[in-house]
C-alpha cells in the first residue's frame, strides 16, 4: 500500500514542494495594495493545499491585475492505486506515424472524400479537418502525404456523395453537420449511411462529425465513428489509420462501434 | 542596410527577373478577367452597405442580379448605374433591394446612356477613393499628433469572437506595449463568398471582419493612441474569397496593415488559383492607394514543411509577392513580407541557421517592413523551454533588423494566451530589445563563414526553383504541388465560378481611377511616398 502513496518531489523525497503561477484581478500599486495582493495569493495557495507557501514573485499587470509565482508544500497525497487511465480505442499518432502506417499497411494512398450534406452550408468543420490550414495547431488531412483528400464542400446531395465516393475509390467518407434544427444532423447522417449500405457491400468507412453529435450514437446513426466538439485533425487521421490499415487493430463493425470485427 | 552576406548581386537580379517572368502571365490574366468580388468591391467603394433580412449583403444581391441578366463581362458598373439613372432610384441600396425582388430590368446601355452611366459611376467611385485618400492623410496626421514607435514594431493578436470584448483587450495590449493590434478572423471566413455585415459578437476562434467591426476597433485604438502618445496600428485579414472587398473596407475604415498573400488562399484554403490572383491584384491596388502595409503569409510554408529544407520556398514566395505587389502599385515600404523562426531546435546550429535565413531576407528586401513570426511548430507543452525559444526568436529579430515582430507566447498551441502569458511575452521582448538592441550593428558574419554560405545556398536554391516555375508556368507549378505540399490545379478549388472573362468595353470605374493615377507616374502619386513618410521606414 505504501508504494502506492506518493507526494510531489522538490529536492527531497516526500517534501511535497511544487510551484504554481496565477493571476488575480487585484491591483498592485500602493504598498497597501501590494500587501493585500500578496495576502490574497497566500490565501488562494492555502486553499489549494499549499502550506507553508511563499510568494516568490508578484507583478502588477496594468491597473487591475497581479501575476504571482508561488512555491509551497502541498499537503495532498497521491494514491496511485486510484489512478484510472481512460483508453482511447485507437492510438493518437503523429502525422509521420500516420503516413508510415498507411504506407506499410495499405501500400497506397488512403482516399478520403469529405462533404457537408443536405442543406448545411457550414463548411467550417469539414474545412478545419481537411484543409492544410487545419486548426488548434494541427494541420488538416491534406497535409498528410499518404492521404488523398477530395473535399466536395457544402450542400452535397447524398446520391452524389455515394457516386463520387465510388468514383474516387474512397476508403473513408467524412461528413460534417453543423445545422441541427429538428435533429437534421442525425436524420441526414442516417440517410447517408442507409444510402451507402444500399449501394453494395464494400462501402467505405463512414465518419461523421459536428458540435452537436454524441460520439456514443455511432451505432444508432449507422456509421462507424462519430466525432464530437473540438475534434482535431490529428485525432481523425489517427482513427483513419487505425481503422483502415490491415495491420492495425480490428475495424469496428458498423452495428457496434468499438466492437470486434473485420 | 549594409551588405553583410556578400550576396552576389547578379544572382539577386536574376532571382527578381525570374520572378517577373513567372508572374507576368498571371498579371495578364488578371488584367483580362474580373470576379464577383472585384465587382462587389466597386459597389462597396461607391458606398453600398447593408444586407437583406437574411444577412446577405446588398452588394452580393445586386451583383448576382446583374450577372443573371446582362452578365458581368462588362462589369457591374455600367448596367447598375444605368438602372440607377433610368429607374429613378435614390440610392444603390434602393436599387439593390428592387433588384433582389426581380423588379429591375438591367441592360447594357449604349451611346449617350452609356456615357451617362459611366459618368455617374465614376463620380461615385471618385468619392469613395477620395475617402480612402482622406484616411491616408488622417493616418499621417495621427502619427504626427502622437508618434511613430521605433522598430521593431510589436505585433499582438486579439481574438475573442466578440468585437466588444476585443476592444478592451486590444486597448490593454496597446497599453502593455503593443504597436500593432491584429484582430484574428473567425475560422473559415476566408471561404465565405460574402462579407458579413454589422458589429458581430460571436465567431469561431476569431472575430468576423466586417466594416462596422473595423470602424469600432479603429475608433477605440485612436482613443488609445492619443492616450499613449503613440500611434497604434490595426491589422486585419484580406486573404480569401473576398480579398477585394475586405481591402476596400480596410481603406474606407483606415486600417493600417492587412494580411494579403498572393498564394495563401490557394495553398492553405483550396481557393481557386485564378480567382485568387485576379482578386489579389485589385485588392493590392486598393492597399497601395490606402497606404496600407500588406503582410504576406510565407510563415505558413514553414509550419507545413521543414524550415531548413523549405527555406528557399519562402524566398521564392517573397519574390513573387514583391513582384505582384509592386505591379499593383505598392511601394517597398508597404511590402510586409513574412517569414518565421520555425527550425527544429534539435537541429545542430538551428539558431545560426535562423540568423542566416533572417539576414538573407533582410538583405534581399532592404526597404521592406519585414514581418517575422515566432516559433509555433516546435513549441511544446514545456512553457519554460518555449519561453527560452521565444527569447532566441526575439534576439534573432533584433540582430537582423526585422521590422515587425509578432510576439511569441510560451503557451502557443496550449490555449488562447492568458493575460499573464502576454505580459511575460512583452517582458521577454523588452528585455531583448533593451539588452541587445545595438547588437545588430556589430553583427557581421565572417566572410565565407557558415552564415554567409547558408544564405547563398538558400538564394541559389530559390533561383533553381524559380527557373523550374518559369519553365512550367506558375499555375502549373502550383498544380504540381510546388508550394506547401498540396496540388492545386488551376481549375480546382472554390470560387472559380466567380471568375469572368472581360469583354471588350469592360468598365470598372475604380480600376480606371487607380490605374490612371498609377500611370501618371510615381512622382505625383501618394504611393511614391517614401517608406518613412508612410511610417514604414527604418
Amino acid at each position: 500500500m505504501t508504494g502506492n502513496i506518493v507526494r510531489p518531489y522538490g529536492d527531497t523525497t516526500g517534501d511535497g514542494r511544487i510551484q504554481v503561477s496565477f493571476t488575480l484581478p487585484v491591483p498592485f500599486g500602493t504598498p497597501t495594495e501590494k500587501a493585500r495582493a500578496e495576502g490574497a495569493a497566500m490565501q488562494l495557495a492555502a486553499k489549494m493545499g499549499l502550506e507553508p507557501a511563499m510568494v516568490v514573485h508578484a507583478k502588477g499587470m496594468g491597473p487591475d491585475f497581479t501575476f504571482f509565482i508561488v512555491y509551497g508544500r502541498v499537503s495532498h497525497l497521491v494514491d496511485l492505486s486510484q489512478v484510472t487511465v481512460v483508453e482511447r480505442e485507437f492510438p493518437l499518432l503523429s502525422p509521420a506515424e500516420v503516413n508510415l502506417r498507411i504506407r506499410t499497411g495499405l501500400g497506397r494512398k488512403l482516399v478520403v472524400v469529405g462533404a457537408c450534406i443536405g442543406t448545411d452550408a457550414h463548411t467550417v468543420g469539414i474545412d478545419a479537418i481537411l484543409n492544410v490550414k487545419g486548426h488548434s495547431g494541427e494541420k488538416g488531412l491534406e497535409y498528410y502525404r499518404e492521404i488523398r483528400v477530395v473535399n466536395l464542400g457544402a450542400q452535397v446531395a447524398v446520391p452524389d456523395l455515394v457516386a463520387r465516393a465510388k468514383a474516387e475509390g474512397a476508403d473513408a467518407v467524412l461528413v460534417s453537420q453543423v445545422v441541427t434544427q429538428r435533429d437534421a444532423h442525425i436524420t441526414n447522417a442516417q440517410e447517408m449511411s442507409a444510402a451507402f449500405n444500399a449501394a453494395g457491400p464494400d462501402r467505405p468507412l463512414l465518419v461523421v462529425g459536428g458540435p452537436r453529435f454524441d460520439p456514443a450514437m455511432a451505432a444508432s446513426v449507422g456509421v462507424d465513428k462519430i466525432f464530437g466538439k473540438a475534434t482535431t485533425p490529428g485525432e481523425v487521421a489517427s482513427y483513419l489509420a487505425y481503422a483502415l490499415t490491415p495491420d492495425g487493430e480490428p475495424v469496428p463493425a458498423p452495428a457496434a462501434a468499438g466492437g470486434a470485427a473485420a | 542596410m549594409q551588405n553583410r552576406l556578400n550576396l552576389d548581386p547578379k544572382v539577386v537580379r536574376q532571382a527578381r527577373d525570374l520572378a517577373r517572368t513567372a508572374g507576368q502571365p498571371i498579371v495578364e490574366m488578371a488584367k483580362t478577367h474580373t470576379t464577383v468580388s472585384v465587382e462587389r468591391a466597386v459597389l462597396r467603394l461607391a458606398g453600398l452597405q447593408g444586407a437583406d433580412p437574411d444577412g446577405m449583403p446588398w452588394v452580393n444581391r445586386l451583383v448576382d442580379a446583374v450577372r443573371e441578366t446582362t452578365g458581368l463581362e462588362h462589369g457591374v458598373a455600367l448596367p447598375a448605374w444605368d438602372a440607377l439613372l433610368s429607374g429613378g432610384y435614390d440610392s444603390l441600396a434602393a436599387l439593390a433591394e428592387a433588384a433582389a425582388h426581380g423588379k429591375v430590368q438591367f441592360r447594357l446601355p449604349a451611346g449617350d446612356d452609356a456615357l451617362a452611366a459611366k459618368a455617374a459611376a465614376s463620380a461615385a467611385l471618385s468619392k469613395g477613393i477620395a475617402r480612402i485618400d482622406a484616411n491616408r492623410a488622417q493616418r499621417q496626421q495621427m502619427i504626427e499628433a502622437t508618434s511613430d514607435p521605433p522598430k521593431p514594431w510589436i505585433y499582438l493578436i486579439v481574438a475573442t469572437g466578440d468585437i466588444y470584448e476585443d476592444i478592451p483587450q486590444a486597448q490593454a495590449a496597446a497599453r502593455e506595449g503593443a504597436d500593432i493590434i491584429a484582430v484574428i478572423r473567425s475560422t473559415g471566413q476566408s471561404l465565405l463568398d460574402y462579407v458579413p455585415e454589422g458589429a458581430t459578437r460571436e465567431g469561431f476562434a476569431g472575430t468576423y471582419a466586417t466594416q462596422e467591426n473595423f470602424r469600432l476597433m479603429r475608433a477605440a485604438l485612436d482613443e488609445t493612441s492619443h492616450e499613449l502618445g503613440r500611434y497604434v496600428r490595426l491589422t486585419n485579414y484580406a486573404s480569401g474569397l473576398c480579398m477585394p472587398e475586405i481591402a476596400s473596407l480596410a481603406g474606407l475604415q483606415r486600417l493600417d496593415m492587412m494580411l494579403n498573400d498572393c498564394m495563401y488562399g490557394i495553398i492553405f484554403r483550396d481557393i481557386n488559383p485564378r480567382r485568387t490572383f485576379i482578386d489579389q491584384r485589385f485588392s493590392r491596388q486598393i492597399h497601395a492607394r490606402a497606404g496600407i502595409i500588406i503582410n504576406t503569409g510565407e510563415d505558413n510554408y514553414l509550419t507545413t514543411a521543414d524550415a531548413v529544407d523549405a527555406a528557399h520556398t519562402v524566398v521564392v514566395s517573397q519574390l513573387m509577392n514583391e513582384f505582384f505587389g509592386k505591379e499593383a502599385g505598392l511601394a517597398d515600404g508597404q511590402l510586409g513580407l513574412g517569414h518565421a523562426f520555425e527550425i527544429n531546435p534539435d537541429v545542430p546550429d538551428s539558431f545560426v541557421l535562423e540568423l542566416a535565413h533572417a539576414q538573407l531576407v533582410r538583405e534581399l528586401f532592404p526597404d521592406a517592413p519585414l514581418k517575422y513570426m515566432p516559433p509555433t511548430k516546435h513549441m511544446t507543452g514545456n512553457v519554460f523551454a518555449g519561453y527560452l525559444l521565444d527569447a532566441f526568436f526575439n534576439l534573432c529579430g533584433v540582430m537582423t533588423d526585422q521590422s515587425i515582430l509578432l510576439i511569441g507566447m510560451m503557451t502557443e498551441g496550449i490555449h488562447t494566451p492568458f493575460l499573464s502569458d502576454r505580459d511575460l511575452a512583452l517582458e521577454n521582448v523588452r528585455y531583448v530589445r533593451d539588452a541587445a538592441g545595438r547588437l545588430g550593428e556589430s553583427f557581421v558574419p565572417a566572410p565565407g563563414g557558415f552564415i554567409g554560405r547558408r544564405a547563398s545556398q538558400v538564394l541559389g536554391e530559390s533561383v533553381d526553383l524559380l527557373r523550374r516555375i518559369c519553365d512550367d508556368g506558375l499555375l502549373n507549378a502550383i498544380a504540381d504541388g510546388t508550394f506547401g505540399i498540396t496540388k492545386r490545379p488551376a481549375d480546382g478549388g472554390r470560387g472559380l465560378d466567380g471568375v469572368i472573362t472581360r469583354a471588350d468595353g469592360y468598365f470598372n470605374p475604380a480600376s480606371e481611377i487607380l490605374e490612371k493615377e498609377g500611370e501618371r507616374g510615381h512622382s505625383t502619386h501618394p504611393a511614391s511616398l517614401t517608406a518613412s513618410q508612410i511610417g514604414a521606414g527604418q
